[in-house]
């Protein structure tokens, strides 16, 4: 008598999606850290890594082998269960990421009706990792770091919900493949809001994968490696490796909402869905090669006061233009973030008396 | 596939994904060197002496932070359902939400002119 064995067809043909996200992120992960070295040399007028294989390809294979025969420090005092689980946990939601963004029309691994939901919800769970490293660490530069990042990732989380909310009320729907077919006359990148949205989605996206200009909780010069001071090995290659996946899922999420997914002319639509993927990561890299980083305080009240206020009258015009539609809607949705990122920007940068209290003094340069 | 599938697969999924940061942890720990030493685990602080406690108390103005958080993705989290089934409400719907908005605004424009937004 032959025992049931549907129940394992069906796992095996829901691991195939798996394995294939499993076994093309990290390998993409690892080109995209070549192509980030190449491109940054190149700006700063340097060949980059060309010793390993034609053009240094196999650079990040020798990467991976040393960070593998690294010895795994553990400092003294640390909470040795957070310090472990803080580069899996950090991982494992930058993995999920890509389980919900559409290849192609049929090609996704989970067609959640909830996908850009979830997408986000997932996204979030790496602060914890980030403070979990930080605290598990027991050094105070990991510790600042860690803090500095709970602050960053809060703040710049808010204004980026709020820009993906004008998809929702466009297209009537949170799935990726439906968002996408909504994209086949026109993407949303050249409508007003859609230009505002996708502005906004690439500013805080940066700050949320931790790129340059906003890369403050690992900001060398001031605290060492900020939450991965004390990781070393492959614990660290992971951290490395959860930016990046972050970043290409960050490129993929804003080609899917904003520049039509797959949709494009001559081309089949994954190589579409690449390409503009790598244009936004190439953009990624070149600001990471041109711009300075920002100040802390800058930084939090970039994101409260511009960010925010923009972010809602964004979402408030797409709902008029929506709405009323035709020229006059289209003129509300440009008028109104633009006049509300003037205002901000105004009042952000009115030059006020400053505080001087003996706390600030003796601490001003330390925070 | 359905929904119940789906969601059999993001557990399946899990799975799989946690064997990416296992392997090369485990891995590492049999090709690895492990030669811990005193001075080698000690917290490095360029070089440094610790000085006292690491885990101690935090600023205040990350909570002021996090309360501001709490109420704005709160608000997020409002405001999906509502872009979802916009269409339905039309301009009622919009006169809703620009009330709700604007009282929460109200409430950023209090935090702002509280210098709660300043970070020193």
């Amino acid at each position: 008598m032959m025992p049931d064995l549907t129940w394992l067809m069906t796992v095996i043909r829901l691991l195939i999606p798996a394995i294939i996200i499993l076994a093309v992120a990290p390998v993409g992960m690892m080109y995209l850290t070549w192509l980030e070295r190449k491109v940054i040399a190149r700006i700063q007028g340097r060949v980059g890594p060309n010793r390993v294989g034609p053009y240094g390809l196999l650079q990040p294979l020798a990467d991976g082998v040393k960070m593998l025969t690294k010895e795994d420090l553990i400092p003294r005092g640390a909470d040795v269960l957070c310090h472990f689980l803080a580069p899996i946990l950090i991982v494992v939601p930058a993995l999920f990421l890509f389980t919900v963004l559409p290849i192609g029309p049929t090609l996704v691994a989970a067609p959640l009706t909830t996908g850009l939901l979830f997408f986000v919800a997932v996204g979030s769970v790496g602060t914890l990792a980030i403070f979990a490293a930080g605290w598990g660490s027991r050094n105070k530069f990991a510790l600042l770091g860690a803090t500095r990042s709970a602050a960053q990732l809060a703040a710049y989380e808010v204004p980026l919900v709020l820009s993906l909310a004008v998809i929702p009320l466009m297209t009537g729907s949170l799935n990726m493949t439906e968002i996408v077919q909504a994209q086949q006359a026109k993407w949303f990148v050249f409508t007003p809001w859609g230009l505002t949205g996708f502005i906004l989605i690439l500013i805080t996206g940066l700050a949320e994968v931790n790129r340059t200009p906003f890369d403050l909780p690992e900001a060398e010069s001031e605290i060492i490696g900020g939450f991965h001071t004390e990781y070393s090995g492959m614990k660290f290659a992971l951290f490395y490796m959860a930016e990046f996946l972050g970043t290409l899922a960050l490129g993929m999420l804003a080609s899917v909402l904003f520049l039509g997914g797959w949709h494009g002319p001559f081309l089949p639509g994954p190589v579409w869905l690449l390409l503009k993927t790598f244009s936004i990561i190439f953009f990624a890299i070149w600001v990471r090669g041109t711009w300075p980083r920002f100040r802390v305080d800058h930084l939090m009240e970039f994101a409260w006061k511009v960010l925010l206020p923009l972010a809602l009258s964004n979402l408030l015009g797409a709902a008029f233009c929506a709405l009323k539609g035709g020229w006059i809607g289209n003129i509300v949705a440009t008028a109104l973030p633009i006049s509300v990122f003037l205002l901000t920007t105004q009042l952000w940068l009115k030059p006020r008396p400053r505080p001087t209290t003996a706390w600030i003094e003796t601490n001003s340069q330390s925070n | 596939m359905t929904n119940q599938l789906t969601y059999c697969f993001l557990g399946i999924f899990l799975l799989a994904a946690l064997v990416v940061p296992l392997l090369p942890i485990v891995l590492a720990r049999f090709v690895a060197p492990k030669k811990p030493g005193l001075t080698k685990n000690q917290v490095y602080e360029c070089g440094m002496e610790t000085e006292g406690d690491t885990w101690v108390q935090f600023r205040m103005h990350y909570y002021l932070f996090a309360i501001l958080f709490v109420v704005f993705d709160v608000e997020a989290l409002f405001l999906f359902p509502w872009a979802l089934v916009f269409r339905w409400g039309g301009w009622t719907g919009l006169a809703a939400i620009t009330v709700f908005v604007g009282i929460l605004l109200a409430g950023l424009v209090y935090a702002w002119q509280e210098n709660v937004l300043e970070w020193e």
